[in-house]
């Protein structure tokens, strides 16, 4: 220990009077561990406190959320409730035509299926990706759940021949594993043709596709509008003198307290043709009584409502930005020559990216999900890809079609932020 | 997942634990329809066997019914739901099956079997109304003649302003082939083959640039009375209710009208089956169904509930010519069924929202 290189060690092993050997505290431990051990406790406690907000999070969003994407690519509904038929389909490869055994495996499962009440629930997987074939099967399981007797392929057809259909069969292959990419297939107007390849729906069954697009399309023009009319609102706000600018802050929180639901239907009373506007018009003769605008139940009412209802969105962080850019550096530039325009694209407006960044991606976000404002205004040109989820859950109930869509939405989002972090850096975002 | 599926409802389970004995929870379609059911059933109910009834509302009571179901957690005791989701339900074994024999028979001593009207009872359910959905025209629009027939719904030039239509295949593929000359009893038939389907199309096409289109009961009557259309199908019940209550100047056409049926079911397992059974006994025996046209005009599923129909609950207004079931009305009419809709929805509700997009 003569040569201690720590002089602080040489201290302590001085003054302790010890020998070599490890550091330790008053209770003879080693400092390294009782350093850890209290470590370890402060952070379990700390841990202790974030734990009811973790557990919230995991059961009230995480969850759920990991539930309905498993739902858009596992679906059991005939794997489980068909077992013999989906080992036949396990054994036999693709292009095999169905032998005795399938057919009596087939019936074999339609007799269990019929009595045990869960043939509703194949009938209802099958007819995912054949219509028409759910009432085939209830129709065959009321008719066979007392038994059926062999040949069972005879026997199966002579209660509906469209029991040798092929698509059926090539329908039932697919379903015969819980996990499929049907719904992803359907969800971008594709499906899969008898020999198992990949083929465009029929023309007039396209609808995501185009959908999508519709999607995105809004949202950016959407996202363009709020920041046209919302940046010089929100440049008032931050120079106004404060009383001023609190009676016009006043005017932008108020409508954005007020429920969604009143300022869309308020939207209805305004545009409809016998609306306010429309009346207004033609009493100060711009129209004529018989010429009325349509200006809503179309896109424009689906542009106009939404881009009312989420100007707020931009106003805010663009606000909060402002606020803080410092009006000296535009008075430098005054005074070193340059012009107003020159000033406001070189030195103003470069300072309110960042919150034009946050405005910009809550508007795009929230109106991509847009659900209410265009199923209300949006009449058959403003639907959004939203109102087809919420048909797909409330309507025709096929949630795994319903968690198909909203997959492929939630990955349209996550690749534009990604991009967006990629070009603007989401360093650059600033909320307040 | 299953474990964590559990445990995601294990707080809402807690909940309905707690619910007491006597108590059965109604789900239910909320408005003027459960305003009549909560003044027919449920009162009397309550005041006969102490059970108190919840009414809970929702947009689709099957669509809250197949949730708990894939939850695993039923809340609800009672619910009502239209035929298809019934059917579509019981095939997937989540419905108590429901006996007609232990319904109560009719006054005259005729069993349920018998006096329910054909199709109102099903494996799993037991309807309690017929309703219409039927068009009809704001008497203000229109000198001279008055539009009568479903046909003249799409005569622009003869009948002109912008008409009201459900944004969905089921009530609007119907009226264009009615409309277009198809018998009543083989809507079907056509609607069942890819001509057919073009055919309704082809028709919807004549007044696709004129017509808004709906999604909740309320906003056809609201439609016609704003004047953004002149004509609009709708529910008849919600028509009955702007022309009577309201004394809108409203008039129904009863051509081509499309004929539902709303049933009562009870899920497995739900929290209080005896109290369910009781409730659904009781509201569905003559006197009831009967009851409910007092305040509402949708017709009782009972053949012995009709002659016991009388006056609207104002006391002036006499509710049979305004019963979707009134036998005059019933010759043009189209019975939903719910096997087609339960096998082709999901196609024809793609193929109608590519056809509203092109």
């Amino acid at each position: 220990m003569a040569q201690a290189l720590d002089p602080h060690a040489a201290i302590v092993t001085a003054a302790g009077g010890v020998d070599d050997g490890p550091l330790t505290t008053a209770d003879g431990q080693p400092l390294g561990r009782a350093l850890r051990r209290s470590q370890r406790r402060a952070k379990r406690r700390a841990f202790l406190l974030v734990l009811p907000l973790l557990a919230f999070v995991v059961i009230t969003f995480v969850v759920p959320i990991a539930q309905m994407l498993q739902r858009s690519f596992y679906n059991d509904g005939f794997s489980a409730n068909m077992p013999e038929i989906s080992a036949w389909f396990a054994e036999n490869p693709h292009g095999t035509e169905p032998d005795e055994a399938a057919w009596a495996a087939l019936a074999n499962d339609l007799v269990a299926s019929a009595e045990a009440r869960s043939i509703g629930v194949v009938g209802t997987r099958i007819n995912y990706d054949v219509p028409g074939t759910r009432s085939q099967f209830t129709s065959t399981g009321r008719k066979v759940r007392d038994g059926i007797e062999p040949p069972y392929r005879e026997a199966l057809l002579e209660i509906d021949e469209d029991w040798a259909d092929p698509q059926l069969w090539g329908a039932m292959r697919e379903a015969s594993t819980p996990f499929t990419t049907n719904f992803y297939l359907a969800s971008l107007d594709r499906t899969r043709a008898d020999d198992g390849s990949v083929v465009m729906v029929r023309e007039s069954q396209q609808v995501y596709v185009m959908l999508f697009q519709r999607t995105l399309w809004l949202s950016l023009l959407i996202t363009a509008m709020t920041f046209l009319l919302g940046f010089p609102i929100a440049h008032l706000l931050a120079t106004l003198p404060m009383r001023k600018s609190n009676l016009l802050m006043i005017l932008v929180l108020l409508p954005f307290w007020t429920s969604l639901l009143v300022r869309t239907t308020s939207w209805i009373v305004l545009l409809q043709q016998q609306g306010v506007v429309n009346d207004l018009l033609v009493w100060m003769g711009v129209i004529g009584g018989s010429e009325r605008l349509q200006m809503i139940y179309n896109q424009t009412g689906s542009i106009i409502a939404m881009t009312h209802i989420l100007l707020p969105f931009m106003i805010l962080p663009l606000y909060s930005v402002m606020r803080t850019i410092n009006p000296s550096y535009v008075r430098a530039a005054r005074s070193l020559g340059a012009t107003s325009w020159t000033t406001f694209r070189r030195i103003y407006f470069p300072q309110t990216l960042p919150g034009l960044g946050a405005g910009a991606l809550l508007v795009f976000i929230l109106a991509v999900g847009y659900y209410i404002t265009p199923a209300l205004v949006g009449g058959a040109s403003g639907q959004l890809i939203s109102n087809m989820i919420a048909m797909h859950m409330t309507d025709t109930l096929n949630w795994s079609m319903a968690a198909a869509l909203a997959a492929l939405l939630l990955a349209g989002v996550l690749i534009l932020y990604w991009l967006y972090d990629r070009i603007v850096g989401i360093d650059n975002l600033k909320l307040g | 997942m299953k474990t964590l599926l559990i445990a995601t409802t294990a707080l809402a389970g807690v909940a309905s634990a707690a619910l007491a004995e006597g108590e059965v929870n109604v789900v239910s379609w909320g408005g003027a329809y459960e305003v009549s059911q909560v003044e027919a059933y449920n009162k009397p109910f309550t005041a006969e066997t102490g059970i108190t009834v919840n009414m809970i509302a929702a947009d689709n009571p099957a669509t809250p019914l197949k949730a708990q179901v894939e939850a695993n957690n039923i809340t609800g005791d009672v619910f009502d739901v239209e035929v298809s989701d019934a059917i579509r339900l019981c095939d997937e074994g989540a419905l108590v099956e429901i006996d007609p024999a232990m319904l109560p028979a009719a006054p005259d001593g005729t069993p349920a079997a018998e006096d329910f009207i054909d199709g109102a009872l099903l494996d799993c359910a037991v309807a309690n109304i017929f309703w219409g959905t039927v068009i009809a025209f704001d008497t203000t629009k229109f000198e001279g003649d008055a539009p009568a027939t479903a046909a003249d719904f799409f005569d622009l030039e003869k009948f002109p302003g912008k008409r009201g239509l459900p944004k969905n295949p089921k009530r609007t593929l119907y009226l264009a082939l009615i409309a277009d000359g198809v018998a009543a009893d083989e809507i079907y038939d056509v609607l069942s083959t890819e001509e057919g389907v073009q055919r309704a199309f082809a028709k919807l096409d004549t007044i696709k640039g004129d017509t808004v289109w709906w999604e909740a009961g309320a906003q056809p009557v609201q439609l016609l009375a704003d004047g953004e259309v002149t004509m609009a199908t709708g529910y008849n019940g919600r028509f009955f209710d702007a022309m009577v209550a309201e004394g809108k100047p409203f008039e129904i056409i009863w051509d081509g009208q499309y004929m539902d049926l709303d049933m009562f079911v009870i899920p497995k397992d739900s929290p209080n089956p005896e109290g369910a059974m009781e409730y659904l006994k009781y509201a569905t025996d003559t006197q009831r169904l009967a009851d409910q046209a007092k305040y509402i005009a949708y017709g009782p599923a009972r053949k012995s509930s009709a002659a016991l129909v009388g006056m609207y609950q104002d006391g002036t207004t006499e509710m049979a010519p305004h019963m979707p079931t009134n036998p005059d009305y019933l010759t043009t009419a189209v019975m939903d069924d719910p096997e087609f809709w339960a096998d082709h929805d999901a196609e024809l509700s793609e193929q109608f929202n590519a056809w509203l997009a092109s």
